[in-house]
């Protein structure tokens, strides 16, 4: 993916997100456990930024993906605390920098017909192209785009959008996975080419 | 064999060896009801359901096995909240069975419905409700392995009304079937080698040490294992509210109960320590203080089978997750296998042995004309009584003085509500100690104002011939409350008169089948103590006539230093005055 750095310079709003740490539990598939963990946060005062859930591949379990503040949040109680419930199976901590981070965007946005003033579907269309996101609906007077990308580079693709007139947002929230072993990656970068 | 959800209910509980259940029934929980019939387990119907919670506390703390209760839905499962949330504090072993409505009703606000497993989420360990009979006894052996193994604490099975009626084949399921079916459940026992080793060179090279043992000693049997530790390196050991028992308080070594209202000796030998020996404890605000300037100089080994008290609160040097007997052995066996002496302590016992000195447990001796003394009741109690009596209190000023003037030398004798500080706990408590133990002597000390919020349970006594001992210390105040009023609202007391006569504690308690007396002199005292020990075929109620002036001391006052004690005014090298 070829869409982070210019935006990154343009805007430098990624830099709140230093502090922020990805929480990946693996908890089991049955009914009222993600009501467990909402329920723990709240108990202990935890603020979460951003959760996700979905099931894994194997359909026993979930995995949960929580984002949290470190300044705000002691990630080893946490942890500590999530892990008490008999349902949490498993639990990876992503310190900054360590985790692939994904979120999805939805985003109707104004245009003109064409003919008319203002912005054209075109204009819009070749920024969400530049990002690397697409189109997925059409209407008279607006677009539907979509993009799946860093969390900070949805920020700036928001703010990009903005100017034209954002009707409707919907993000999905932060999805991870820890990045690859480090040593592969190392030995990735001379023969097969690695992640970049 | 197919057996009803409600049949496979009850014959799963007798398979985990349950031999009573406190209760009560209802519409929701009716056809578990019927069973029980049959059953050899022996039933105690209660006369509110939060009696059945701090029954089955009360039989938990004195039996170390997880005391069962069972209620119906709605009204039935949200009156034993307080008590599971008390068990959850003090991590108590309790398996808790509520009915629900029917399947296809759940979520239509049908009659007696309520979210129960969504009400009590925060105070069990784990609950569950149950969407089939088949269900059934995997859950209850979940329950029982969930509630006694790792921290223990309250499990409830929410059983709705068809599941009961439902037909299943019964199977019981083994220990691998049960460990299969939670993944994410496996408590750490044994602590780290590396860790140990280390705790050991540190208890070794220290020279103010202090063990500081908390309730987790008892939960882990642990009270022989911390005996040895304490006699290996020759420490100070402190007793908190919930360990009361885990050492013996004749032992040399034993400075008493720490915190709030601990012995100046226990508060101030920790606040000077360079090193904490903490032991299935969890750093309490009323152990602490203030936990910036709690033993500013000590370094921590703690040791607890939840992680997550570790770093709650205070970071310990030599953090160490683990069973505390398996632990605490394992310290014993490095010590004693290391052959290097322990550091000379002479001088902290010096030190240690003034303040012990200096600053004893004190009360004033009751004036003529004036009324008995609180401490001087507990006193006579606990010198008429066996040794190996049990003691249960409720919440308040009552409960420090039972702690701090009663002594313990058992394990398992003393059960009260510490994290929760749950009015009302005593007579509910006493009965189920009772029921677990037969063979004590048991007696509930407890205030006027708790005792006026469970003493129905009285009548559960009678009827089921439980014969507890209630010793009211009737000073006609919320008496700490008081306290508090006087030293911090300037003698402002605010709701916190009660009457002495009313109700007429005497009348009320043969009402519910009792026998009652009244003490107003210490000659009345000994003499129906006395009295009180002799009846053991039905609960004994006395009302003792307390001094409401007498406050407890030592106190650090909430939120202030622990070096910061006030101690008895006549202790005091100033006289009466109040140091803020």
């Amino acid at each position: 993916m070829a869409t982070a750095a210019p935006a990154n310079a343009m805007w430098g709003s990624g830099s709140g997100r230093l502090h922020h740490q990805t929480i990946s539990v693996i908890v089991e598939n049955r009914s009222g456990v993600l009501a467990r963990v909402a329920a723990l946060f709240a108990r202990r005062g935890f603020n979460i930024i951003s959760l996700a859930v979905a099931p894994t591949d194997d359909e026993a379990f979930s995995r949960v993906t929580i984002v949290v503040d470190l300044q705000e949040t002691s990630v080893e109680q946490l942890t500590k605390q999530l892990f008490k419930l008999v349902n949490v199976v498993k639990i990876t901590e992503m310190p900054p920098g360590e985790a692939l981070e994904r979120e999805l965007a939805l985003v109707s946005v104004r245009c003109a017909p064409p003919g008319a003033p203002g912005p054209s579907r075109g204009e819009v269309g070749d920024l969400v192209r530049i990002f690397g996101g697409s189109v997925v609906d059409v209407g008279q007077e607006a677009l539907t785009v979509m993009l799946a990308a860093e969390p900070s580079v949805l920020d700036d693709f928001e703010e990009l959008l903005r100017p034209y007139g954002i009707i409707d947002i919907q993000r999905t929230g932060r999805v991870a996975l820890p990045k690859l072993e480090r040593q592969a990656f190392r030995r990735g970068r001379g023969t097969a080419g690695g992640e970049k | 064999m197919q057996l009803t959800g409600a049949q496979a209910l009850i014959k799963s509980l007798e398979m985990e060896h349950t031999e009573v259940i406190f209760g009560l029934p209802g519409g929701a929980i009716l056809p578990a009801y019927d069973p029980i019939l049959d059953s050899p387990i022996r039933h105690v119907l209660v006369r509110h359901e939060q009696g059945a919670g701090h029954m089955a506390e009360g039989y938990a703390h004195v039996t170390g096995r997880p005391g069962v209760a069972m209620v119906t839905s709605g009204p039935g499962a949200t009156n034993l909240v307080t008590a599971l949330c008390d068990a959850y504090m003090d991590s108590v072993p309790v398996v808790a069975i509520t009915g629900q409505v029917s399947r296809p009703v759940i979520g239509t606000d049908s009659f007696q419905e309520a979210d129960t497993v969504g009400i009590t989420r925060s105070v069990t360990k784990h609950n569950e409700l149950l969407m089939s009979a088949e269900e059934v006894p995997l859950a209850v052996r979940q329950a029982f392995l969930l509630a006694t193994t790792g921290r223990p604490g309250p499990v409830l099975l929410d059983v709705p009304k068809d599941v009961l009626q439902e037909k299943t084949e019964w199977y019981w399921p083994t220990d691998d079937e049960v460990s299969a079916s939670l993944p994410g459940y496996k408590p750490t026992t044994k602590g780290h080698p590396r860790m140990v080793r280390e705790a050991a060179r540190l208890i070794a090279a220290s020279e103010r040490p202090v063990i500081y043992a908390g309730g987790g000693i008892l939960k882990a049997r642990a009270a022989e294992a911390l005996r040895s530790l304490a006699e290996i390196t020759r420490a100070p050991v402190v007793t908190t509210l919930m360990a009361r028992g885990a050492f013996p308080d004749s032992h040399p070594q034993c400075l008493g109960m720490p915190g709030m209202h601990g012995n100046y000796a226990a508060i101030t030998a920790m606040q000077e320590a360079d090193l904490l020996i903490a032991l299935g404890a969890r750093f309490d605000d009323r152990v602490t203080g203030q936990v910036s300037t709690f033993a500013p100089a000590a370094k921590v080994v703690h040791v607890d089978i939840d992680p997550a008290e570790l770093g709650k609160i205070r970071q310990p040097d030599v953090p160490i997750v683990g069973d505390c007997r398996l632990v605490i052995e394992e310290i014993v066996r490095v010590l004693a296998a290391s052959g290097e002496p322990q550091a000379d302590r002479g001088a902290w016992w010096a030190r240690v042995n003034q303040w012990r000195e200096r600053f004893p447990l004190h009360y004033e001796p009751q004036a003529e004309g004036e009324a008995l003394k609180p401490q001087a009741v507990i006193e006579a109690i606990r010198d008429a009584s066996p040794a190996d009596t049990t003691v249960v209190a409720g919440v308040g000023q009552h409960q420090m003085w039972a702690s701090q003037f009663w002594r313990f030398e058992e394990p398992y004798t003393w059960v009260n509500s510490g994290g929760l500080g749950t009015m009302g706990f005593a007579v509910p408590a006493a009965i189920g100690a009772k029921v677990g133990r037969p063979d004590r002597t048991v007696w509930a000390i407890d205030g006027d104002g708790c005792f006026q919020m469970t003493a129905h349970e009285l009548v559960t006594a009678s009827s089921e011939r439980i014969p507890i001992k209630v010793a009211i210390l009737n000073n006609a105040y919320l008496g700490m409350v008081r306290q508090w009023q006087e030293l911090f609202y300037k003698e402002r007391y605010s709701e916190v008169y009660l009457s002495p006569d009313l109700p007429d504690y005497v009348k009320w308690a043969e009402a519910m089948g009792c026998a009652a007396f009244r003490a107003e002199t210490p000659a009345d005292v000994a003499a129906v103590v006395d009295k009180a020990n002799a009846i053991d075929d039905r609960p004994v109620v006395i009302d003792f006539r307390t001094d409401a002036n007498e406050k407890v001391f030592p106190m650090v006052p909430a939120g202030a230093s622990n070096s910061d004690v006030i101690v008895h005014p006549s202790q005091r090298p100033g006289g009466e005055e109040v140091v803020q």
